[in-house]
């Protein structure tokens, strides 16, 4: 689950990281308050969405007049941002924050991540950070530091002078109790809140050598959200596409993508996998769809109306390998689907696994249309059929 | 032979009283595993299909002798059912449960740092060693006892892998599913290290996909170290960068963890790659016969 930019800064200042003064506004005339409580010239306008490149997408705008405030706040809020991370059809701005303006004299990097190989917290610190970071990370890779965090032992001092003393030159003396206090808290937050991302990007020091998080980025662990029931509050279900919204509430795990064959598949291996079959049939695939391990009758026909809920989709390649979901119950899943909805698409089948010829018996039997693959080789060759014609 | 699990291993399910733990035993007593104990703690009063239930691993160890843990646990009591099993001591623990927070799996993994228990999973359908025992939850009857390893890091994909081993007639020596999570208690070259020195494993089938940096690591190992034929396949060419698919451990982030990337690595180590998976099982024969 992902945080808006003011929710993590929320907990920053409560976590003593020092932060800008802001806020957030939903509506045009909330502006004209919010430039009062604040001090500027000058101000910062930042669209609050969940896709990073915002800089890049025109969502973050400096101004030095109140009006321009306005402006700046109406240019964004209800309109579409478009970022490299978004898609050409970007996203809807709901929320602005609006802040101080900072005299940004020199720019860090600072994250924070768990490391797969060494199974440890890892801290990531850069003299380089700001817009660039991603091209540095990339070119000069010596350029960014690693601090794995022995979970057993945690947070300790020399973890930051590590960081801070391996960097040419060092910040300045009078700076370095400020990061080493910052780090400190973002390692604290990072295990209480279960993160699996915190970063602030950039982490500034002013003239006066204060240090500022002027970006946060937070993303926690959805598989601890039991027992973090209090940021639940803090999701956003606007930042999601209503046919994920409704795969979620199913117990789905459904990705939109932009192809249009739709795949229903068990497992999150062999979906990928079928993705990849479906590409290279010459086609693309409109979503990734997992029923997972264990689907229900009601869940396989959820999924189906999921997928044909998706106009761009021209077919649709259903492939089940029966493990512990056995064949008959998604058929029996299928057909109930077929009854309720029309399927206006060519149907592709290709079913392997337990209770496989029960399966085959019930689609044979129902009055639904479907074309059957004994193997993967034959789906894909179907399916490129399909695009073609 | 087979690595790590065989007729004489002795099985204690964690979780052996929940809905899927109770199924999977009353499946791996059918393939022929030997449950010898169940732990639910608070229900060490009774049988599960003839197999004697414990409250504690401890106690499950010493009325039964069982070596080797397979977890069905629920995510929030996952880790220390996990730690449990190492502290009594088993070779091998067989982790089921999907969705463990990472911060869980990071304490466990440093707890299992210098003990000689090894951990397979978390979220992975487990192992088998075909015709001799299975510890997890694949469909048995698509095995074949034969010359094919298998690691791989997802559930499903594995089957159908295993499906297209056995129509070759190659059928499999021991097949391990490692798990689809960030943090995993065992890798691609911790158990390639293990069917090196199985004289019945004649080539490993390795199966990927995308997100983080194993397939990468293992190509490397094979290059240097690795002297029997290894055929891979990759999943997620498809995907799009900064969504998880499905596993935890399948999003490709911060530029690492591309399907590309990966197939790169594993082709510049001398590795076959299938690049579609309907290709795989031929594949898999062609490399075989020249070997």
């Amino acid at each position: 689950m992902k945080l808006h930019e003011y929710q993590a800064k929320d907990i920053f200042g409560k976590s003593g990281i020092p932060i800008p003064n802001g806020q957030v506004v939903t509506a045009v005339d909330q502006v004209n308050r919010a430039t009062q409580i604040i001090s500027g010239p000058p101000w910062v306008v930042k669209a609050q969405v969940h896709a990073g490149g915002r800089g890049k997408g025109g969502g973050v705008k400096v101004v030095h007049y109140p009006y321009e405030v306005v402006t700046a706040t109406e240019s964004l809020l209800g309109k579409h941002l478009v970022t490299p991370q978004t898609g050409p059809e970007g996203v809807i701005v709901n929320q602005v924050l609006i802040e101080e303006g900072v005299e940004i004299s020199h720019e860090y990097y600072l994250s924070m991540v768990v490391d797969r190989t060494t199974a440890c917290p890892t801290m990531i610190f850069s003299q380089a950070g700001g817009m660039e970071i991603e091209e540095v990370a990339a070119s000069s890779s010596e350029l960014i530091l690693k601090e794995h965090i022995d979970p057993a032992v945690g947070w300790m001092m020399h973890n930051a002078r590590n960081l801070l003393y391996s960097q040419v030159p060092p910040p300045p003396f009078g700076a370095l109790r400020a990061l080493m206090s910052v780090m400190a808290n973002v390692y604290k937050i990072f295990m209480t809140l279960d993160c699996t991302l915190l970063e602030i990007n950039p982490l500034v020091l002013t003239k006066d050598l204060k240090v500022f998080a002027l970006d946060a980025k937070v993303t926690i662990d959805d598989n601890a959200l039991f027992r973090q029931k209090e940021l639940l509050l803090l999701d956003d279900p606007r930042e999601k596409d209503p046919l994920e919204l409704m795969a979620e509430k199913y117990h789905l795990n459904y990705i939109r993508l932009d192809g249009n064959i739709g795949a229903m598949v068990n497992g999150a291996g062999l979906a990928m996998a079928t993705m990849d079959v479906i590409k290279m049939a010459g086609a693309e695939p409109a979503n990734f769809l997992d029923v997972g391990g264990g689907a229900s009758e009601d869940m396989i026909t959820k999924g189906v109306e999921i997928i044909l809920k998706d106009r761009r989709v021209k077919a649709i390649l259903i492939n089940i390998f029966g493990g512990i979901l056995r064949c008959d119950i998604l058929a029996k899943g299928v057909v109930a689907a077929a009854k309720k909805n029309r399927i206006r698409v060519p149907l592709i089948v290709r079913l392997e696994g337990t209770n496989v010829k029960e399966g085959r018996e019930i689609l044979k039997n129902s009055e639904l249309e479907f074309l059957v693959a004994k193997d993967l080789g034959e789906a894909a060759s179907l399916v490129s059929k399909q695009v073609s014609s | 032979m087979s690595i790590l699990v065989d007729e004489s291993t002795r099985v204690v399910v964690q979780g052996i009283t929940g809905r899927e733990g109770a199924f999977h035993t009353k499946q791996m007593l059918d393939y022929g595993t030997v449950v010898a104990a169940g732990v639910t703690p608070g229900k060490g009063d009774r049988e599960v299909d003839g197999v004697p239930v414990f409250n504690t691993v401890k106690q499950a160890v010493e009325a039964q002798g069982v070596n080797v843990s397979c977890i069905f646990v629920p995510p929030p009591f996952a880790a220390d059912a996990i730690i449990d099993s190492a502290a009594a001591g088993l070779d091998l623990i067989v982790c089921i449960t999907e969705g463990i927070p990472v911060l869980d799996m990071v304490k466990v993994a440093g707890f299992l740092k210098n003990k000689k228990s090894v951990l397979i999973g978390p979220n992975c359908p487990g192992i088998i060693s075909p015709g001799k025992t299975k510890v997890g939850i694949m469909p048995g009857p698509i095995h074949k006892p034969g010359t094919m390893a298998v690691i791989s890091r997802s559930g499903t994909l594995t089957y159908e892998v295993v499906d297209q081993l056995t129509e070759t007639g190659l059928g499999q020596s021991t097949c391990i599913g490692i798990g689809g999570d960030p943090i995993i208690g065992s890798t691609f070259i911790d158990h390639l290290k293990r069917f090196k020195e199985d004289p019945e494993t004649e080539g490993v089938v390795l199966i990927g996909e995308i997100g983080g940096t194993a397939e990468e690591e293992a190509a490397d190992y094979i290059r240097e170290e690795f002297n029997k034929p290894v055929i891979a396949f990759i999943a997620g060419q498809a995907a799009p960068p900064g969504r998880r698919m499905g596993h935890a451990g399948a999003i490709i982030s911060g530029g690492q963890g591309k399907a590309e990337d990966k197939i790169k690595a594993l082709l510049a180590a001398g590795i076959t790659v299938a690049l579609n998976l309907g290709d795989l099982g031929a594949t898999v024969q062609e490399v075989m016969e020249k070997s």
